[in-house]
């Protein structure tokens, strides 16, 4: 007891949420691998997993107990540091953006007044991890896969930006409390419906998912940027992946859905996490559904289509909004 | 694309395949590429080759009835149909009626379930994962039809010299007649998925165009030929079996860019269903298999036969010496040709624009290095 009462107490609050927020994460990672192939399966008409478990339920833990137990491999020639390095980097900086993000209106590490900065910034860093592992790993389809991924993300970055900011126009803050605060009354998906497809399109391409992959494009490019990364290594940009996919859903809730709002239910301001969490996975149920349906886009197709119309749109949605909000 | 000084100077070399996604099977193309456009792409072959021709140089004509099978084991009847045809003419063995009729039936279902499997593969090398599965559940159908008959699921070994293995019966016809009313149902859906997908549609319309002057410089035939407007078919053009008896239309495609290829394979599948039901309509009595000698001579002097393999004309060309076994067996098979225009078209083009090609060209790989 003397330890804890000289440390403050909100560090402590704050070690406990980085706690649960990493056990989450694996979580949200095996509960996304189920779903997903769960999900794929039913799209082509096949049962998909069903030994291990009910259902299958249990094959995700299975697949990490195998992947823990792969040889780490590193290639001949490759650059060692990065090599190691980059799925460190792609799975460390998932886990803060979820620091600020409100899941119910007491549920909440830490709000911050720049938290849609914060979040932004963090999301930025992903990319960064994808070059690192393209150039580290010596190989010219990784290569290829990394300069994809940079090129997508800074392409896709702008207009995710610009749709965030039609809603920080209408309530003035950056702060997720709040902007999910000022929708008790009526969500921003029906004030905002053009930036809140913007940012869905966006999204999806920021997080490298189909019809958006292309920095794996495993037709054109064997794997893309891990193409040379197994086991452990390829799992921890397996689980960067789904907690990114997590991240941009729950910002999305929060931006436009309403976040914690809902029907009432007794215990609001904890039991919120319920409607903040259907409103995620919804988002997330429609992601897996658009990549087990669409064929891949070309490369330039993808440029084109974020310089020529999502950019303009929602430029023209921010003028727009920034003139009626004067008025 | 225009090449400038940058480019020229950052050229490098990427070797796509033989263990690539994407060129289904052991396939190398060297590909000298600048960013991301490739500059110049060469197939190299020959990572499967084994000696099929140089096989049947010493062995009884009968014995290398395995081997057709296992060139394009993709579309096999068709293979197993162009040789024992080609024996046939050579030796003057008459063939049954019925036996003729089982031969275009079960050729037709084969053709349908190659073109199935394209269909998926290529939607795959696409990047859309879900159309294959979709694929193999009909093909699927149609293998478990042809494994009641010909007891082998993939390189069957069917048809025989002066007929075939053994006789069709009901629960053939009936269950053909189930897959066909089915497969017109999947269709709708396939085009629902696939066809009128807008993203499917940017990545093939006016991709890998083939003119119809090239087509015909590089010896291509089959869909891809007909992709590029020219109505040739052997099928039509050079009648064998009992092909002018049906009624049947060769589509074609209008400018020859990987969507006309595909929907003239897609249009293709229907008119094959249609042959199909025809002939089990017209199914004549009768025996199933000629008496032949059990020693077939080739007589002295060389003889062709062309049928139309689901990628597009194959030819048997032998030469007999008297005995039963060919003083040579040369196989003219369709994928060969349909790649090699690759270097010319695949010049300056994007990356995923090769994948397309590559694909839309339907090719099999052991077929071309037999």
């Amino acid at each position: 007891m003397e330890t804890i009462s000289i440390l403050p107490p909100e560090l402590i609050r704050m070690l406990i949420a980085v706690i649960i927020i990493i056990s989450f994460l694996f979580l949200n990672a095996i509960m996304m691998g189920y779903l997903e192939r769960k999900i794929a399966a039913h799209v082509q008409r096949r049962p998909g997993p069903m030994e291990v478990g009910f259902h299958g339920i249990l094959q995700l833990i299975v697949d990490g107990v195998k992947l823990l137990g792969k040889e780490l491999l590193i290639p001949f020639k490759v650059d060692r540091t990065l090599f190691r390095m980059a799925p460190l980097l792609s799975f460390t900086p998932v886990i803060l953006p979820l620091l600020v993000i409100p899941f119910s209106e007491k549920l909440q590490a830490r709000d911050l007044n720049l938290g849609l900065i914060f979040i932004v910034s963090m999301g930025s860093v992903n990319v960064m991890a994808l070059l690192v592992a393209g150039w580290g790993s010596n190989n010219k389809y990784a290569m290829f896969g990394a300069m994809r991924a940079v090129a997508q993300s800074i392409a896709f970055e702008i207009p995710i930006l610009l749709s965030m900011l039609a809603v920080v126009l209408m309530c003035n803050t950056f702060s997720l409390k709040e902007i999910v605060g000022a929708q008790e009354k009526i969500w921003f998906v029906f004030l905002q419906p053009i930036a809140f497809l913007v940012y869905v399109i966006a999204g999806v391409a920021e997080t490298n998912r189909a019809p958006f992959d292309l920095p794996e494009a495993e037709s054109e490019l064997t794997a893309g940027f891990h193409t040379e990364y197994s086991g452990m290594g390829f799992s921890l940009f397996f689980i960067g992946e789904y907690t990114n996919m997590f991240i941009v859903a729950s910002v999305a809730a929060v931006l436009f859905l309403g976040g914690w709002h809902g029907p009432h239910l007794p215990y609001g301001e904890y039991l919120g996490i319920v409607w903040f969490f259907l409103k995620v996975y919804f988002l997330l149920f429609l992601m897996i559904m658009i990549r087990w349906t669409y064929p891949r886009v070309r490369f330039d197709q993808l440029l084109n289509f974020a310089w020529k119309y999502l950019v303009p749109f929602s430029f023209v949605n921010i003028l727009i909004t920034a003139v009626l909000v004067k008025l | 694309m225009l090449e400038s000084d940058f480019q020229k100077q950052n050229r490098f070399f990427l070797n796509m395949g033989p263990q690539h996604p994407s060129t289904h099977g052991v396939l190398l193309i060297v590909l000298e590429m600048s960013g991301e456009y490739v500059l110049d792409p060469q197939p190299v072959l020959g990572f499967i080759h084994r000696m099929h021709e140089k096989m049947a140089e010493s062995k009884p004509c009968q014995s290398f009835m395995p081997n057709t099978a296992r060139m394009d084991y993709v579309c096999a009847l068709p293979y197993n149909h162009g040789y024992v045809s080609l024996v046939e003419r050579k030796a003057g063995i008459e063939v049954p009626r019925r036996a003729e009729y089982i031969r275009v039936i079960t050729s037709e279902l084969n053709r349908v379930a190659s073109h199935l499997l394209w269909l998926g593969a290529y939607l795959l090398d696409l990047g859309a994962f879900t159309p294959i599965l979709y694929g193999f559940d009909d093909r699927e159908h149609i293998l478990d039809i042809l494994e009641d008959i010909t007891g082998s699921r993939l390189t069957y070994c069917y048809y025989r010299f002066g007929g075939v293995n053994q006789d069709i019966d009901d629960k053939f016809v009936d269950s053909t007649r189930a897959f066909i009313k089915r497969l017109r149902k999947r269709f709708v859906i396939y085009e629902k998925l696939v066809t009128k997908n807008i993203i499917f549609i940017k990545r093939t319309e006016n991709i890998g165009i083939v003119s119809p002057d090239m087509a015909l410089r590089y010896g291509m035939t089959g869909p891809n030929l007909r992709g590029s407007g020219i109505a040739y078919d052997v099928r039509k053009n050079e009648p064998y079996s009992i092909y002018p008896e049906f009624d049947f239309e060769v589509p074609v495609g209008e400018q020859g860019d990987c969507l006309d290829r595909y929907m003239v394979r897609v249009r293709e599948m229907e008119q094959s269903l249609r042959i199909i039901e025809q002939a089990l309509d017209r199914l004549p009595e009768g025996p199933v298999r000629a008496k032949v000698p059990k020693n077939i001579k080739l007589s002295p002097g060389d003889c062709n036969f062309a049928v139309e393999a689901a990628r597009g004309e194959l030819s048997y060309y032998l030469v007999g010496d008297g005995t039963g076994v060919p003083y040579r067996l040369k196989v003219r098979v369709p994928s060969y040709s349909n790649l090699s225009c690759l270097p010319e078209l695949g010049r300056g083009i994007l990356l995923p624009d090769l994948v397309s090609i590559l694909g839309s060209f339907d090719l099999v790989i052991p077929e071309m290095d037999r």
